[in-house]
């Protein structure tokens, strides 16, 4: 059995297995855990990728608070009004676009990470060549011929599409909902998703319909052909099953909103009982150069319409998810190829820019912001764009390894290097084995005392490069970033503070390279 | 995966495929519940053979060159825009090189020593048998030969035509056993393809490949085998669309006539033999005029055939038959009524006129208001030999010559493969009739598709988008997409780009909307704005970097991917 097979039918019982510290391989050995695993694969978990296609206005969705001086100077034009910014639970300095009440709430329910500052060394902000990037996982100036899904899916599924689809995947790897064939998903082989071009495609499927052909000879076998075309799509049966299995029980979902159409198709696969683990929605329109507010009110306008049927469609979406039964199961991210520039031209928009905030929608997300504000020069220039605080790949690291559950070297072989886990989830389900069971009891030391009420010492291994010590309470949140810098190889040492934290169990992990060790602490008063 | 690279990766699927190909899928439920269950009625195009006089334009032209060439080429559509529709159709007739073809060659020496001693890519066609191992490694040289010619050809109607007489004169290669008899017979063939019918008729029954074929060299007067007299009217002249016209006796007759023909394997050729034929008078019913072929003793027994011949293109049915024939493989299955005297009777006139050369009715067809009607367009599934050898004619990929002339024919091999997943091995059709598409009623050209053949025509289209194929041979065979981007008059549109590729390799147009749809998703990445593509475009023409080559190149393969797995592709 595959621990991600393990892991996949308990997603919210990790913390159990965790808290009496027992290694997870020991009960992967009992028969009737292998079992449950098998029955339990239809419970996997979901990604759900949400493509802002065109490059969104960050700065006008996730608003610095704090930074509102620079800000009328850089963009007054567009600037939302500091009295309309929608406030955030537990912190004033950040707050959302008012057309965001969706996602509002949601953050409000815990169900939002948002991490800040998103983009990668060098960035590129040619829109074809920076979607490249984000679809890869490439390096500025590094080319890539698969998608970073791809990849990850070749490592689980291998050898697609020969031998499947089979009794252990019967449903499609990933499902793309739009015309396109998206490049995120393209495997070493073959492109792993089935494209679903439309609600009328998925009607289409649904109902064992095709597209209606004009009433000539050509249009006579044109309907043959795709008759046979949807009966041989492989999948069209599983996914006519799933359909009738599920419907959409939100009344949330908004009219005339693509985003909302996709996910409808998604919650009721989801729900229907499909095992595909990774779906691919996109939203377009963001290229806002020119007049993306109403002059005369900047909380309306085409960017304000983007970021309502943005809200709008997840908000009802998780609506969904929670009354069909499947929120536990369905982690949404979104992404586009670059946020826009700070300073606002002319025309009433803004121009290419850099780094973004990443939201990340699931009941398994550290609520909260990741990263902090972006500083706003006070005399900005066209030059002038926000800072990256974290590398886009290590959100990517953080669904690979925290919500897929891969082990440390897969994540490694998909994204192609290491990168720091961004703690975008929650820990508890998370801890690796090998550590958990003392494998490798050189990488990571007991910490010294344990337990301790003042200081105490880690002493652990690098073996060079990026090494990063986190430490994270019972519940699996981050509560902080003990040590994040490159190292030279050798064994090393890192005193702890207490601090504020408050008495209790805590887990602190290292992550260095291939390795990835985990062990447990606690804090006494 | 990661020791095994794409490549490797398809062909181990084809491989396998071959393989385990399986029997025709005569049990598909999911074709039978699609399929026609009777004739489509009420579509058809009811113009007739006037000459064509409407617009003669882009769309006209590669209307004309999917009919009559394997796959559109913008180089061929740019040939024929300079010329009116009459002269376009003569050129496709007549613009065929004279003398012989290069013929097929050893290209096994390095598996199998040639016993007969023809040396690597030294034709094999007039040696010696040589043993059945030899003989098996020289019909495949013949087959991957043939897949050549076809993606090799030529602006004319020249392939079209070998592959028409040769689902019309059928034969197997397992049947007929000799390379060499396989090889001359296809050379008839293509020797006669826009030549007289009648005389084509008449080698073709003496030709040694069809006398196995048919067991006509087993045929004497102590022992008549009545299958190639039989097949001869039923499928080579009269047609069994007759029942009533000829009987049983006539069958009889004509096995009687044709005793005496033997095969020499050593000169490959037939002869005849007068000790072996009937001498006696053979009696025709009275659908032939209760006609009386006299008996004749010596050599002169041999002109009994030619007797024989010249009964039955007494026949109008035989022009008929053939003339339905050609509409079948040239513009639609179904022959109604209106057809059949608009269009059918007509062109059987202009045969028989002309003393059963084909070159004057292909061209009356070729030129007239019925071929170019709204309703013969776009019908035709392509079979195929037009999917595989169109893929790569509309695409430009070719096989270098720079190669050594084995690994050639690896390459080709790999796609006669191919060509028996999809149901069409060359030189091996089903049996005496053809492939089913030609003449299976109701379902005809839809018996090409079913839920085997479908899903392998799109992993093709795939394969040859993504790594390609290389046969073992170390050059790599696939699709170059900016090479095939720059066949169109202004790729830097993507418009324009977007009409191009959807005119060579779509039957039938997609609407604009989709068209759109297509654009945004794949060349514009999900903008609206088309300077994007523009840009890259020409990013790309004046510093192909990496950078600027990788944006456009996988834009355009994501769009040609959704492109070929489209219904409208499997149409022409």
């Amino acid at each position: 059995m595959k621990r991600r097979d393990f892991l996949k039918m308990t997603p919210a019982a990790g913390l159990a297995f965790m808290i009496n510290g027992l290694p997870v391989s020991t009960f992967a050995a009992q028969p009737l855990l292998n079992l449950l695993a098998k029955q339990s694969q239809a419970n996997g978990r979901v990604l759900i990728l949400i493509q802002l296609s065109g490059g969104n206005d960050g700065l006008n969705m996730v608003i610095p608070i704090d930074q509102y001086s620079p800000l009328s100077a850089a963009r007054g034009n567009i600037l939302i009004p500091q009295n309309k910014v929608l406030s955030l639970a537990n912190t004033t300095l950040t707050g959302l676009h008012p057309s965001m009440t969706g996602i509002q709430s949601m953050y409000s329910d815990g169900l939002v990470s948002i991490v800040q500052g998103v983009s990668y060394p060098d960035p590129n902000m040619s829109h074809f060549r920076a979607t490249d990037i984000w679809m890869t996982g490439s390096d500025s100036a590094q080319y890539l011929d698969t998608g970073w899904l791809g990849r990850y899916l070749d490592e689980e599924y291998p050898n697609f599409p020969t031998g499947y689809p089979n009794t252990n995947m019967p449903d499609p790897l990933a499902i793309q909902i739009g015309y396109g064939v998206s490049p995120v998903l393209q495997g070493t082989n073959i492109n792993m998703g089935m494209t679903i071009n439309s609600l009328s495609s998925f009607y289409n499927i649904v109902n064992g319909t095709v597209d209606p052909a004009p009433a000539t000879p050509a249009g006579h076998e044109l309907t043959f052909i795709r008759y046979i075309a949807q009966q041989t799509q492989q999948y069209n049966g599983v996914i006519q099953t799933a359909a009738s299995k599920a419907t959409n029980l939100s009344t949330l979902y908004p009219a005339k909103n693509s985003l909302a159409d996709q996910l409808k198709i998604v919650a009721r696969l989801v729900a229907g009982g499909l095992q595909t683990p990774i779906y691919v929605v996109s939203m377009s329109g963001f290229d806002t150069h020119s007049l993306q507010v109403d002059l005369s009110d900047t909380t309306k306008g085409t960017h304000a319409s983007l970021m309502q049927n943005l809200s709008e469609a997840i908000f009802a979406f998780f609506d969904d998810c929670k009354k069909l039964d499947i929120v536990d199961r369905v982690a949404a991210m979104t992404f586009s190829e670059f946020g826009r520039r700070i300073k606002s031209n002319s025309s009433g928009g803004t121009d290419h820019g850099t780094a973004e905030p990443v939201m990340v929608f699931s009941q398994a997300v550290n609520p909260g912001l990741i990263g902090t504000n972006p500083v706003i020069p006070a005399s900005v220039t066209v030059a002038d764009n926000i800072a990256l605080q974290t590398d886009y790949r290590s959100i990517y690291a953080a669904v690979l390894a925290d919500w897929f559950q891969v082990p440390t070297q897969t994540m490694n072989n998909v994204l192609l290097q290491s990168f720091p886990i961004s703690p975008v989830f929650k820990q508890s389900v998370n801890v690796d084995d090998n550590a958990v069971a003392g494998a490798d009891e050189d990488a990571l030391k007991q910490n010294y005392p344990n337990p301790f009420s003042k200081t105490t010492t880690i002493s652990f291994a690098s073996q060079g490069g990026m090494t990063t010590i986190q430490l994270f309470d019972a519940q699996g949140r981050l509560v902080r970033t003990i040590l994040n810098q490159n190292m030279v190889r050798g064994k090393h040492q890192v005193n702890v503070d207490r601090g504020s934290l408050p008495a209790g169990n805590y887990f602190y992990r290292l992550t260095n390279g291939s390795d990835q060790n985990t062990r447990k602490l606690v804090v006494t008063d | 995966m990661g020791n095994k690279n794409r490549r490797e990766f398809f062909e181990e699927l084809i491989a396998t495929q071959v393989e385990n190909a399986p029997a025709k899928t005569a049990h598909d439920t999911v074709f039978e519940k699609y399929a026609n269950q009777t004739l489509p009625a009420g579509l058809k195009a009811t113009s007739g053979l006037s000459p064509y006089s409407g617009t003669w334009g882009r769309n006209e032209i590669i209307h004309l060159l999917r009919r009559t060439t394997f796959g559109v080429r913008e180089a061929d559509i740019a040939v024929l825009q300079s010329k009116t529709v009459s002269d376009a159709v003569d050129y496709l007739i007549n613009n065929i090189p004279a003398g012989p073809v290069a013929a097929p060659v050893n290209n096994y020496e390095s598996s199998y020593t040639d016993p007969t001693g023809v040396g690597l890519g030294q034709p094999w066609v007039n040696a010696a048998y040589g043993d059945s191992t030899v003989n098996s490694y020289r019909i495949r040289s013949f087959k991957s030969w043939w897949v050549a010619r076809m993606v090799n050809q030529d602006l004319n109607i020249l392939e079209k035509m070998v592959m028409f007489w040769h689902n019309y004169f059928a034969t197997e290669t397992n049947s007929i056993g000799d390379a060499r008899l396989i090889y001359k017979h296809h050379d008839l063939l293509r020797t006669m393809a826009l030549g007289n019918f009648k005389t084509l008729t008449r080698q073709i029954t003496t030709d040694p490949g069809m006398l196995k074929y048919l067991n006509g060299y087993l045929n004497t007067k102590t022992a008549p085998d009545e299958n190639y007299g039989r097949e001869l009217q039923e499928l080579f002249t009269i047609g069994k669309e007759n029942p009533l016209a000829y009987i049983e006796d006539d069958v009889k007759a004509a096995a009687r006539v044709l005793t005496g023909w033997r095969i020499n394997t050593t000169t490959i050729s037939s002869y005849f033999d007068s000790t072996k034929h009937d001498t006696g008078n053979k009696f025709f019913s009275a659908y032939y005029g209760n006609m009386t072929i006299t008996g004749k003793t010596g050599a002169a027994g041999a002109g009994e055939t030619d007797e024989l011949i010249d009964m039955l293109f007494s026949k109008n049915e035989t022009a008929l038959h053939m003339c339905r024939r050609l509409y079948r493989f040239f513009v639609y299955y179904v022959i109604d009524q209106a057809t059949e005297i608009n269009v059918i009777a007509p062109l059987a006139q202009t045969l028989v006129y002309n003393s059963f050369d084909i070159k004057p009715v292909l061209a009356q067809l070729l030129k007239s208001d019925h071929f170019y009607d709204m309703n013969s367009q776009g019908c035709y599934i392509r079979t195929p030999a037009d999917f595989i050898t169109g893929t790569f004619r509309s695409a430009g990929i070719t096989v270098p010559t720079s190669i050594s002339i084995d690994k050639q024919y690896a390459l080709w091999n790999y796609l006669r493969n191919y060509l028996v997943l999809l149901e069409q091995d060359p030189g091996d059709p089903p049996n005496v009739a053809g492939w089913p598409a030609f003449h299976q009623e109701p379902q005809y050209y839809e018996t090409w598709i079913n839920s085997v053949t479908l899903p392998k025509r799109m992993e093709f289209s795939d394969m040859m988008l993504a790594s390609g194929f290389s046969a073992g041979t170390g050059t790599a065979i696939k699709i170059d997409v900016l090479a095939f981007a720059k066949q169109c008059i202004d790729p830097s549109n993507p418009n324009t780009l977007i009409d191009f590729f959807a005119d060579v390799l779509l039957g039938l147009d997609i609407s604009a909307a989709k068209k759109t749809s297509l654009k945004i998703a794949n060349l514009l990445s999900g903008q609206t704005n088309d300077t994007y593509w523009t840009t890259a475009w020409i990013n790309y023409q004046s510093l192909p970097n990496s950078t600027n080559t990788t944006t456009v190149k996988t834009r355009i393969t994501g769009l040609l991917t959704e492109l070929v797995h489209l219904a409208e592709h499997q149409l022409c």
